[in-house]
């Protein structure tokens, strides 16, 4: 046997509650699914009730003449253990004559009858109405999916599954409470978990069996950090690269000349300097490369900061060049060398760590041909310098003759976000930053 | 401090106005000898004379016609509509003439159309009506409707120094039920556009004015009080332009609203409030936006009937307990 709520239903949208004027079957009768079960009288219109299902009148909870709030419970039927056909949403127990349509999605087997927000009842079961009929989804749980807006943004903020709160509101709809409520109990549930980017700590890293005499060393606090960030960073973002050989030979010859009065105003002017402006000319040029990732959308900053990847004894620190486009290259040069310094002597404050909107990484003084930088989330792109040093390279002379000489070349490599930047859009940018490195204006050194 | 009525704190509004700027002129039928059919501008003949108090002819057309011109030439004219159920006389001045008058000619038209509005008192479908949703659609208008004291002055002066055209609304059923302590000497101003917090609630909203604000704090208290429901109260007090701030401030906090106005349903400010709610806080919502109005019908004298066709304080809690449980 299963039970079958029959509620007053609404019957207007400005009508609240309803009078049960007549029961038209007493107690024990036998009901069919559809056939009039009793009359109500509101404002606007005076009805018949159809049953919702087959079965036996088995409880009456509202006598004739009482006045209830809609979605009352006002009697219970019983029904054969498959003999209640299965709730059919195309018929509702609208009477036939005709009521404005009810703005509130109406029920066969609800089970809430009206709560205050105040005394929001405890969790109830899942009930189905009928056993066996497993599979099909039940009235109540299409309406605990059939959510209000706040709710299934609160669902999917937190990524709930709202057919698993149990729910207080009418026909046992999931309110606010109700999910606020479930979220505060279990805040740590399989089914809630926290943006990667808010939680990187929460990679989990495979235990692996040491050998004897093995040395087992716990990560620092900065290995830990950059280990959860760099296997976030693979996991989140469609790591793509691109590759640009680039002439450093004029570079070379400037930052030859300009060395000594940079250095007698105190700046160590490196070829990473040069790189990171003409990096910094031209992100405000290509704003896809100076960008972050948010959810479904793209954030174009409007600073081009750009953090500098720092190799130190115990880690790797990136510190950022605030307003880089605005620096001329001294000013890029110094920042360098003063992160770095403040970097390597541990006086990096919070701030200088924050707000990147592009990084370079510059391991080249390492010797490497080129490298395949990770992004350093939530930018999109992140530029490797490879080794710069004299190779023989095919030039052409202005009269057309070709030959081999001997350039100062370096390796750019780009890893970008395929998510948002095409690679169209990475080699353009980096075409760009090649050309200012190949045509380094004298004067602005 | 000194308590006041409704009506006394319109009338200081006036008085003040008349004192500080000899611009400020009042025209209207019997607003002179007689002192208004409701006695608000009672006295102000003898203080400022014939010329700044004009009894006027038998027509709203006339009397907004020729506000419109004073104030084209630099007057700050306050016209009386003895009841606003006559204001639809004008109505082709109103919004003709008045509401376009600065874009067509870039003409200003600093004056206020007052007068009694609402129900509740019997007055039957000639002296009962609230006009606002006819002028809400109007470009180039104001709308003011106070519920308090303090509003009904503030909202007077505010609307009479203005440089736009004002519809100011005073409910006939506040003007002596509502008193309230004010105080003596100092300037109030309530800026127009600007609604109020009329009660600090959790669980849901009320969004009302006028007359039917009183009604929904009654239904708030008692909501209170049987049911636990914590209701919060806004009072628009402008309704054109409309504070959206306030509105969608008090939905997301709440996230259920229940609008209710003694206007009649369809057509009425309500619908226009929830599709601004739809349009700019729709994912805050956690129920179905609300309404409890003035049925569809042209207002009855039998009291009974007139009972049954205006929102009651009833009516508010019902349709409010419904929407806490939702």
């Amino acid at each position: 046997m299963a039970r079958v709520d029959v509620l007053m239903p609404q019957m207007g949208e400005s009508i609240a509650e309803g009078t049960l004027s007549k029961w038209l079957k007493k107690v024990g009768d036998p009901v069919k699914r559809d056939e009039p079960l009793f009359e109500i009288s509101t404002d606007k219109v005076d009805a018949e009730i159809p049953a919702p299902a087959a079965g036996v009148l088995a409880e009456i909870k509202v006598q004739e003449g009482q006045t209830v709030p809609v979605q009352t419970l006002v009697a219970v039927l019983e029904t054969e253990k498959g003999a209640a056909t299965p709730p059919a949403p195309s018929k509702p127990e609208s009477p036939k004559a005709a009521a404005p349509p009810p703005p509130v999605p109406k029920t066969e087997t609800p089970k809430a009858a009206p709560a205050t927000a105040a005394a929001a009842p405890a969790a109830r079961p899942s009930g189905r109405p009928a056993d066996g009929d497993g599979g099909v989804q039940t009235a109540e749980e299409r309406l605990r999916t059939k959510s209000t807006p706040l709710v299934r943004k609160i669902a999917a903020e937190h990524r709930v599954d709202i057919s698993r709160i149990p729910g207080s509101g009418y026909a046992g709809r999931v309110t606010k409470q109700d999910i606020l409520g479930y979220i505060e109990r279990a805040p740590t549930a399989p089914t809630a978990p926290r943006s990667p980017l808010t939680a990187p700590s929460g990679v989990a890293h495979p235990s692996v069996e040491a050998w004897p005499g093995d040395r087992v060393e716990p990560w620092s606090k900065i290995r830990k950090i950059t280990a959860d960030h760099m296997v976030m960073s693979k996991r989140v973002s469609a790591h793509v690269a691109s590759f640009f050989e680039v002439d450093f030979t004029r570079v070379a010859q400037l930052r030859g000349k300009a060395k000594g009065s940079y250095s007698e105003r105190g700046v160590n002017l490196t070829f990473l300097a040069f790189i990171a402006k003409a990096c910094a000319e031209n992100l405000r040029k290509h704003p896809i490369v100076n960008a972050a990732v948010s959810g479904d959308s793209t954030i174009y900053r409007a600073d081009v900061n750009i953090g500098i990847a720092v190799a130190l004894d115990w880690g790797l620190i990136v510190p950022v060049i605030k307003h880089a486009d605005e620096l001329s290259l001294i000013g890029i040069a110094r920042a360098i060398n003063d992160l770095g310094e403040r970097a390597r002597t541990k006086k990096l404050l919070p701030d200088d760590i924050q707000r990147g909107t592009f990084t370079i990484t510059n391991p080249g003084g390492f010797g490497p041909f080129a490298g395949i930088p990770i992004i350093n989330q939530p930018q999109v792109a992140i530029l490797g310098v490879g080794a710069i040093e004299k190779r023989p390279k095919v030039v052409s002379a202005p009269d057309g003759t070709e030959s081999i000489a001997i350039r100062t070349m370096g390796m750019l490599t780009m890893s970008y976000d395929h998510r948002v930047v095409d690679g169209a859009d990475a080699d353009r940018f980096l075409a760009d930053v090649k050309q200012l490195l190949q045509e380094f204006p004298e004067g602005a050194v | 401090m000194a308590e006041v009525t409704f009506l006394e704190a319109l009338r200081q509004g006036l008085w003040e106005e008349m004192e500080r700027d000899d611009r400020v002129f009042i025209l209207g039928e019997d607003v002179g000898l007689y002192g208004g059919a409701f006695k608000v501008t009672e006295g102000f003949t003898k203080r400022f004379g014939e010329s700044r108090v004009i009894d006027t002819p038998i027509s709203e057309a006339a009397i907004v016609g020729a506000a419109a011109g004073a104030a084209h030439m630099g007057l700050r004219p306050v016209a009386e509509m003895q009841f606003i159920d006559f204001i639809s006389c004008a109505y082709d001045m109103l919004t003709n003439y008045v509401a376009t008058a600065r874009y067509r000619a870039g003409l200003s038209t600093p004056m206020v159309v007052r007068g009694p509005c609402g129900g509740y008192v019997r007055g039957g479908p000639f002296h009962s009506q609230n006009p606002e949703a006819a002028f809400l659609h109007t470009p180039g208008l104001k709308i003011v409707y106070p519920a308090t004291a303090r509003d009904a002055k503030g909202l007077i002066k505010s609307s009479i120094r203005d440089e736009d055209p004002v519809l100011y609304l005073e409910h006939k059923w506040l003007y002596r039920r509502i008193k309230e302590q004010l105080p003596e000497g100092e300037e109030i101003l309530t800026p127009i556009g600007q609604a109020r917090i009329a009660r600090e609630g959790k669980h849901l909203s009320i969004i009302s004015y006028g007359a039917t604000l009183w009604k929904s704090l009654e239904a708030a208290e008692q909501l209170e009080k049987a049911d636990g429901v914590s209701v919060e109260v806004l009072d628009l007090r402008t309704l054109l332009p409309m504070d959206d701030a306030a509105i969608v401030a008090t939905v997301r906090k709440t996230n259920k609203v229940l609008i209710v106005h003694e206007d009649t349903r369809t057509g009425g400010i309500a619908g226009e409030i929830a599709a601004r709610i739809n349009e700019q806080a729709f994912e805050w919502l956690d129920g179905p936006i609300m309404r409890v109005t003035a049925h569809d019908v042209p207002l009855p004298y039998a009291p009974t009937l007139e009972d049954f066709v205006l929102p009651q304080t009833e009516d508010i809690v019902k349709a409010a307990r419904w929407l806490a449980a939702y």
